[in-house]
């Protein structure tokens, strides 16, 4: 009896991002806002950072109602039916669910079930890793089309009165739907990690600590009379885990590692910086912008996305939030070759060209 | 090779590129943090593009230490011996 041959996924030659969606949360905070919680004041913080205000949800936006939002428009954006995704993948590390996963619940509220589903965790660099996997999906014709979101809710996980990160940073979502296109709209993907900078930037500690500590307090018992409240609280504020960074060898890594990778990403690509009509970088830090925009000696031809100065730093949203702004102010961009490039907690990093919707 | 006086007329430009300080005002016994106003962003810049001009390597955790312009100074004559 002869082995049966088995029949391949079709190939789809090329890839796009064939629409982009956006949401912005309500409040917005100000330097001034945020001088409450740290001695610093709005000139210090410009000047450092580039940071004029940030957007963040109200306590009944959760990440999921914000990656809906900005999931609806990249799918109107491109012209398709929900139920035409073959895939949702969404990059978050601030759905407060370790299981189930965002994506599943996202793809259930915009229409796309049963859809495959799944969340990505790589932080800052997570909407590039979605690109790259979407990209590969469409193909090889697995999925003719998927969704990509970056969504976070950061102020869930920020402490105001630390001054390592949690002032830059805010809440937000980005989406695009990759499709299947004549001329190659996705360049290679230059993306990896190290693992040797894992505790660079990160929580403060494990959530099996707030288990531990409520074990404990239940062995010892407490005696009400004796309770002192005001401990407990700050006890137990403590436990919640938030972001902490190593600023200073972040930046370094960000700024000269990430200058050979987005390098790496033209070359890979087979176009040189002038090619350019965007660069969107993570928007981590506008001197990590600027920085990396020096390196990578763009002509000033070249717009680069400076979306921080209003939206703060939010992380795997920061490149699609970014990107919808440019193509609002700039239309003339559409149909342009973009430089992306993610980079952060893992430490992990990706980028890509593509091609402007 | 260069002598400690070349390795602080380099720094004093880097710091000048990076600051808009004058060179002048980089002098051995002065505090990066506290007399020229250079904050940790700047003091990497400062590090990786010194560790290009004189050719040495200045990890991470070395930078902390680097509190003076001398500091600095002394770190790179070392690394290039």
């Amino acid at each position: 009896m002869s082995t049966p041959t088995l029949k391949q996924n079709a190939l789809h030659e090329g890839t796009r991002i064939l629409g982009v969606g956006a949401y912005r949360p309500s409040v917005i905070v100000s330097n001034d806002d945020v001088c409450q919680w740290i001695d610093s004041s709005d000139e210090w913080i410009r000047k450092r950072t580039g940071i004029v205000t940030r957007h963040r949800a109200p306590h009944d936006v959760s990440v999921v109602d914000m990656a809906v939002a900005a999931g609806s428009e990249a799918i109107e954006k491109a012209g398709i039916a929900p139920g035409q995704l073959g895939a949702v993948i969404v990059s978050t590390v601030t759905h407060p669910y370790a299981t189930p996963s965002a994506a599943a619940l996202i793809a259930e509220r915009i229409g796309a079930s049963p859809a495959p589903a799944y969340d990505v965790s790589a932080a800052c660099a997570g909407y590039c890793y979605g690109i790259a996997q979407a990209d590969a999906l469409v193909r090889a014709g697995t999925a003719d089309y998927v969704l990509v979101i970056g969504a976070e809710k950061l102020s869930d996980v920020i402490d105001n009165h630390e001054r390592t990160i949690s002032f830059l940073l805010g809440d937000g979502a980005g989406a695009v739907v990759i499709g299947p296109a004549e001329e190659p709209g996705i360049g290679p993907s230059v993306w990896g990690s190290d693992g040797s900078k894992w505790d660079t930037i990160g929580m403060t500690h494990s959530q099996l600590e707030i288990r531990d500590f409520s074990e404990q307090s239940m062995k010892n018992g407490t005696d009400l009379d004796d309770l002192d409240l005001a401990a407990l609280g700050e006890a137990q504020a403590n436990l919640w885990p938030t972001l902490r960074q190593d600023g200073q060898t972040v930046f370094r890594w960000a700024v000269w590692e990430m200058a050979k990778v987005a390098k790496q990403a033209l070359e890979a690509a087979g176009i040189e910086a002038a090619d350019l009509g965007a660069f969107v970088p993570h928007q981590a830090n506008m001197r990590i912008i600027d920085e990396l925009a020096k390196q990578l000696k763009l002509p000033e031809s070249v717009i680069v996305a400076r979306d921080i100065a209003d939206a703060g730093n939010t992380s795997a949203a920061s490149i699609p939030l970014a990107t919808h702004r440019l193509l609002a102010e700039n239309p003339e961009l559409s149909g342009k070759l973009s430089l992306q490039i993610g980079f952060g907690a893992g430490l992990v990093f990706g980028a890509q060209v593509v091609r402007l919707p | 090779m260069a002598s400690n006086e070349e390795i602080l007329a380099g720094l004093a430009e880097i710091v000048n590129e990076e600051t808009g300080l004058a060179p002048e005002a980089v002098e051995l016994e002065k505090s990066f943090t506290d007399d020229l106003d250079i904050d940790s962003i700047s003091m990497m810049t400062i590090v990786v593009n010194a560790e290009e001009k004189f050719d040495v390597k200045i990890p991470d955790e070395e930078v902390k230490n680097l509190k003076t312009v001398g500091d600095a100074v002394s770190f790179i004559a070392g690394a290039q011996a």
